[in-house]
């Protein structure tokens, strides 16, 4: 049987919408009443974010030692966490940036959402450091400001100090990034809204956007200029963020692996993030032409991509390790995949290295059962991840007598709750309130009324 | 003095359209006839349109490039002027002047700058600011409209015919304007 293969490239939206079935279909959700559904996952959401203020209430008014923290390990839970919510931030812009610089239309149908969920798991992320502090009240003093001590500035050779100015550029840039893609959408809700309260407020923050191509020139130019900031922005992040350990001369730390090994890390556990919840939006806001199986496609094959990438480095550190000839550096490895922890380590190798695996399959990758387990395996993995490069480096360090153990208090997992609970409570209202979709850059992808192959007329 | 003066009237022909492709032929072809156009409105960034208007491309990159340096040298000044001048501290036997550790952060200040900046250039050019009343033709711009607004100039300005011109292009809808 001769099967026929077209040589036109499936258009990426199905349906063959026009401009305003664009609209509608992506303000429907916003204009119906939140379902049972919805109501049910932002209920436990904000129950899950209660516990998490509740544990920092009580760290705040105890104190650390209300966590599994010691002297061998003073970096763990919470740092663990830090660098898991932000290395899911890492995909949002992935999406928005550096795809858009190497023009992947496709990323139309999830740039908004990958974007938000960027913005909400850097606020997550910030909220580990700051509690850590101790004394969050002072975290101002992180910024160089004149004071009465001196004045006495900060140092600015500290990799702590870089990881302060990373992450509030990161969030800053993200967020102006994130508004600039909407105010389009903004002017679009406002000229369908009826008056009211939601006419006020998108007429409010879109800016007087009249859709003049001037403005339009304008924008696309701006939109240029911030996806090429934004990529050597995502990627000085993580690497500054890898540098915290880096820097520092623990074995296991100690490499000039890690900024490229945790830079794909985060891509890999972002991409993954993104996935989760598309896979969900898509069902319960009935987006399924948005965001098609062909979409669903692709960002596997980015995760299987960086799934290898992550593989490639837990190899070269062991080769490294045993290669470097340095007794300390080969004990640290052993002890991380054989020691007390070591099966944290195999959960990180079989979630990450193993189960994207089946994403060789074009059929398994048509599977969005699987697609969904596996992406939710990969998020654990990533998480065990940086537990294990925190943790396994840190308690079993050079002097044996010093060696000790950590296992997380029940505060600690109150709080790593609490972080889902405040992402998934954004993201939840994000669903409601904002247009999951672009709708002005889906638009620019359809083909309707073009002449061009594939397109309507 | 009798003579009057020329009414500041704005007098408009403002056609719509549906497609993409219809917009960008008609405002090609307006605009090789030497008509001037006033704007075009559109719910998405076509593209080549700015061609078919003969706009020229957006000065904002140097925006984004002056202020990137600008916040570069000033994050290396202060970087210097704290760590080895203000108050020089011996932070580990570190030279006070530990220029490529001020790599990081001084790249960070740059995005910051140049990012923040653009956007708000941006919003100065296109006169945008919260609250803004927006001058909407028709609420179906941000839908599914293209309009074509030219702008009645001179005696030559033949209504009629670009009227039948933008009828040849499948324009929906076609009125003529005064504004005071």
């Amino acid at each position: 049987m001769a099967t026929v293969y077209s040589v036109l490239r499936r258009p990426l939206i199905e349906g063959d919408k026009s401009l305003s079935r664009v609209t509608e279909d992506v303000c429907a959700s916003m204009e119906r009443k939140p379902s049972a559904l919805w109501w049910g996952a932002f209920l436990a959401a904000l129950t899950a974010l209660l516990a998490g203020v509740a544990a920092v209430y009580h760290l705040l008014t105890t104190g650390i030692g209300t966590w599994g923290l010691n002297r061998t390990v003073g970096w763990a839970f919470d740092i663990t966490n830090f660098v898991f919510w932000i290395g899911i931030g890492h995909a949002g812009t992935l999406i928005s940036a550096i795809l858009f610089l190497f023009r992947q239309s496709w990323r139309t149908s999830v740039n908004r959402s990958a974007e938000a969920m960027t913005i909400f798991a850097v606020m997550c992320a910030g909220i580990f450091p700051l509690i850590h502090m101790g004394r969050p009240w002072l975290a101002f003093w992180m910024f160089p400001y004149p004071n009465s001590r001196g004045s006495l500035w900060i140092n600015f050779r500290s990799p702590l100090v870089w990881d302060f100015f990373a992450i509030s550029t990161y969030f800053t840039i993200s967020l102006v990034f994130w508004y600039m893609g909407l105010l389009p959408d903004l002017a679009t809700i406002r000229d369908r809204a009826r008056p009211g309260f939601r006419r006020s407020i998108t007429s409010f923050f879109c800016l007087g956007w009249d859709g003049s191509y001037r403005t339009w020139l304008h924008y696309e130019t701006v939109y240029k200029l911030l996806a090429g900031l934004a990529t050597p922005l995502v990627v000085s992040v993580h690497t500054i963020v890898s540098w915290d350990f880096a820097t520092s001369v623990i074995p296991g730390w100690h490499t000039t692996i890690l900024p490229p090994y945790f830079v794909a890390g985060a891509i890999f556990s972002g991409m993954s993030m993104v996935l989760t919840l598309m896979l969900v939006v898509r069902k319960a806001m009935r987006l399924e032409q948005y965001i098609t199986v062909d979409h669903v496609d692709k960002m596997c094959k980015l995760i299987l991509v960086t799934s290898m990438m992550v593989g490639l480095a837990y190899l070269t550190e062991f080769f490294t390790a045993a290669y470097s000839g340095n007794r300390y550096e080969r004990f640290a490895f052993i002890n991380r995949a054989l020691g007390p922890m070591g099966w944290s380590y195999w959960v990180m190798v079989v979630c990450n290295v193993l189960a994207p695996q089946m994403f060789w399959s074009k059929r398994l990758r048509g599977n969005l059962a699987l697609v969904f387990a596996i992406t939710v395996f990969v998020n654990i993995g990533m998480w065990f991840e940086r537990f294990v490069i925190v943790v396994t480096s840190l308690h079993r360090d050079y002097l044996p007598s010093s060696w000790s153990s950590y296992a997380p208090t029940s505060i600690e997992i109150a709080t790593l709750i609490g972080s889902f609970g405040l992402f998934f409570s954004c993201f939840l209202l994000f669903c409601r309130y904002i247009p999951v979709i672009a709708i002005s850059e889906v638009k620019g992808v359809l083909s309707y009324g073009r002449s061009r192959p594939g397109g309507r007329s | 003095m009798n003579r009057r003066h020329p009414s500041n009237t704005r007098r408009t022909l403002v056609g719509f359209f549906e497609d993409e492709q219809d917009i960008l032929a008609v405002t090609q072809e307006v605009r090789r006839a030497g008509f001037k156009i006033a704007d075009v409105f559109a719910p998405y960034a076509v593209h080549g349109l700015d061609r078919a208007m003969g706009l020229e491309p957006s000065r904002l990159p140097l925006v984004c490039f002056l202020l990137g340096v600008l916040g570069a040298a000033f994050k290396v000044w202060f970087e210097f002027w704290t760590t080895a001048s203000a108050w020089p501290i011996n932070v580990g036997g570190k030279p006070w002047n530990s220029l490529p550790a001020f790599v990081p952060v001084t790249f960070e200040v740059m995005v910051l700058f140049a990012g923040v900046s653009t956007v708000i250039a941006f919003f100065i050019v296109s006169r945008f600011w919260p609250g803004k009343k927006a001058f909407i033709f028709d609420p179906a711009v941000t839908n599914d409209r293209f309009v074509l607004v030219l702008e009645e100039t001179d005696a030559a300005f033949d209504p009629a015919r670009l009227r039948r011109l933008f009828h040849e292009h499948n324009a929906v809808h076609v009125e003529e304007r005064v504004e005071d």
